[in-house]
């Protein structure tokens, strides 16, 4: 895939721009699989566009619209039941405690755009999260906060599950994470990440630990 | 021993003009505190005005600072607008379910009366018993949510997002009505006695807007609304970043702006010299498991990174300090400040 058509591709993302990153898509299916466009072009330009919203290149609403944009291209070339979409342990991503799901919907996207399918919980309490844990044999969860009583939350999520021999991993992620580096220790999770990029390598490494 | 030759409006005053004062004005912005110095729950403290009156008293009695905060918390507007609040034992009341459900909502809705609303009711009565007690001897620093941040309670960030972009008139006619919100909010609190409004804008911040969009929205809101405020207003990101947009905020008529710590202090202090006094930057979520020794040493940090010709308020990045943060930090802030914050008299 050449550089010149994922730059082109990034910047119709940043610039929100879902007509030409919908055509160059389609005129890159013409030679291509899907697939290869998805992993050469569509995963490096949400990661790249994920890290330089950390490094403060560009906004909050850059990611968002990146996310969805992608996240309905992959849709309709990569079909949720497509056998092409990643084989993977049983994932789920919830909102702990309260309404602000932004960080979890950026997420949720870029990864069904990334070729991994997940549960998408909502909002959930303590109780419901660990309930569908159990109920839905996950073995990856990803849980996304924006106010701080919901980060220190996520210890009681751990607890419990622990307390119910369930090993699931917990990823977890927002704004109290970024301001703290140390928190998603301090409440027991197994890895935590500031964007789509950190996901993706948390994902990958968790389930090659798993295997 | 630091010899204090001015009072808490005066020394606020001052570094606004961008003079020394005798030494660093410092916010504490606690709000929740309040409800552990009355020994109340923090539903309790904020059921009626005279809690919240007194546990900023007592706080500022305690601590030392150099405003009183009558914000109580972020969705009391979105109660006014019929929404509803999830109160919780350790953190700040949250929104609950978004009043906006759908973009046709927006057609229906209609602006509240400040006048008929119980939870705005309550903030003007604490400020008016503030006044009262406090009187010119220190600021009372009232609250608005921007009209260009408030659809995040509304409405929910995606969905936001998803107006802005997909549905412009709807988008300015939301605006519209919350500009009208936000300018009578603003002006019922400081006929109640508030001597500035801290204007909550974090989606204005480059961390969320890009700078392009933000000229073409949050700009031109923040614009208009400030102008028809009769008071003076400091806006504050709420962590976000500013450097980008920072002599756009300074276009925008106001005369504060609250910063993050992910962004250089001196960078911003060399950027807003002369024009915008500096609010921050401590970082309230680390503040949480700070040593006393530890908030001296970021105090002390902050103070030598832009303190210097005044136009610099010590407070933390947010604009509302978290629950869990102990006593002995505060003090030891407060501590700090009067040991390192002192000017040279010239």
């Amino acid at each position: 895939m050449n550089n010149l058509l994922s730059q082109d591709f990034e910047k119709a993302l940043l610039d929100m721009d879902r007509r030409a990153a919908t055509k160059i898509l389609t005129q890159a299916c013409e030679s291509v699989e899907p697939i290869v466009f998805v992993e050469q072009v569509i995963v490096p330009a949400l990661e790249k566009i994920g890290d330089d919203w950390d490094k403060g290149r560009i906004a909050l609403s850059q990611v968002y619209m990146s996310g969805r944009i992608c996240e309905d291209l992959v849709d309709t070339i990569l079909p949720p039941a497509s056998p092409n979409r990643t084989s993977q342990p049983a994932m789920a991503i919830a909102v702990l405690d309260d309404y602000h799901a932004l960080g979890k919907t950026i997420i949720y996207s870029s990864l069904r755009a990334s070729g991994y399918e997940l549960l998408d919980l909502g909002r959930v309490s303590v109780d419901e999260l660990v309930r569908q844990t159990i109920e839905h044999k996950l073995r990856i969860i990803l849980i996304s906060v924006l106010m701080l009583p919901s980060a220190l939350h996520v210890k009681q999520v751990v607890e419990r599950l622990r307390l119910q021999n369930c090993n699931a991993k917990i990823v977890v992620g927002g704004a109290p994470f970024r301001f703290d580096r140390q928190l998603w220790q301090e409440v027991g999770a197994d890895a935590t990440g500031t964007n789509i990029a950190d996901a993706l390598t948390v994902i990958h490494r968790i389930m090659e630990e798993m295997s | 021993m630091t010899i204090e030759t001015m009072t808490s409006l005066q020394r606020v005053l001052t570094t606004l003009g961008h003079k020394e004062p005798d030494r660093v004005p410092f916010f504490l912005l606690l709000t929740m505190h309040g409800a552990k110095e009355l020994n109340m729950t923090i539903r309790e403290y904020f059921s009626k005005a005279e809690n919240v009156a007194e546990g900023q008293v007592r706080m500022r009695k305690k601590y030392g600072h150099d405003c009183l905060y009558s914000f109580f918390y972020a969705p009391v507007e979105v109660e006014a607008w019929g929404g509803s609040v999830i109160y919780s034992d350790e953190g700040p009341p949250n929104s609950g379910e978004p009043v906006i459900g759908s973009f046709a909502d927006i057609k229906t809705l209609r602006v509240p009366d400040i006048g008929q609303s119980p939870s705005l009711a309550k903030v003007l009565e604490a400020t008016r018993i503030l006044k009262e007690t406090v009187k010119d001897e220190a600021p009372i620093i009232g609250v608005v949510m921007s009209p260009f941040s408030l659809p995040v309670m509304q409405m929910g960030f995606s969905q936001y997002f998803d107006l802005m972009f997909a549905e412009p008139a709807l988008f300015e006619r939301l605006m519209a009505m919350n500009e009208e919100f936000c300018v009578n909010w603003a002006n019922a609190q400081l006929k109640a006695g508030a001597t500035a409004i801290c204007y909550f804008d974090p989606v204005s911040s480059s961390t969320i807007t890009p700078r392009d969009l933000y000229l073409k929205t949050g700009y031109e809101v923040t614009k208009r609304t400030l102008a028809r405020i009769n008071g003076p207003t400091a806006t504050h990101l709420a962590s976000g970043n500013c450097l980008p947009v920072v002599a756009d905020i300074a276009n925008t008529g106001t005369a504060v702006i609250g910063v993050s710590c992910n962004e250089d202090l001196m960078a911003i202090k060399a950027a807003c010299r002369g024009k915008l006094t500096v609010l921050g930057n401590l970082n309230g979520i680390e503040m949480r498991r700070w040593t006393p020794e530890q908030a001296e040493n970021e105090v002390k940090s902050a103070i030598q990174q832009a303190a210097a010709g005044g136009g610099f308020i010590l407070s933390d990045n947010h604009g509302e300090i978290p629950w869990q943060v102990p006593e002995d930090v505060l003090m030891a802030i407060s501590q700090a400040v009067h040991k390192w914050g002192r000017y040279r008299t010239k």
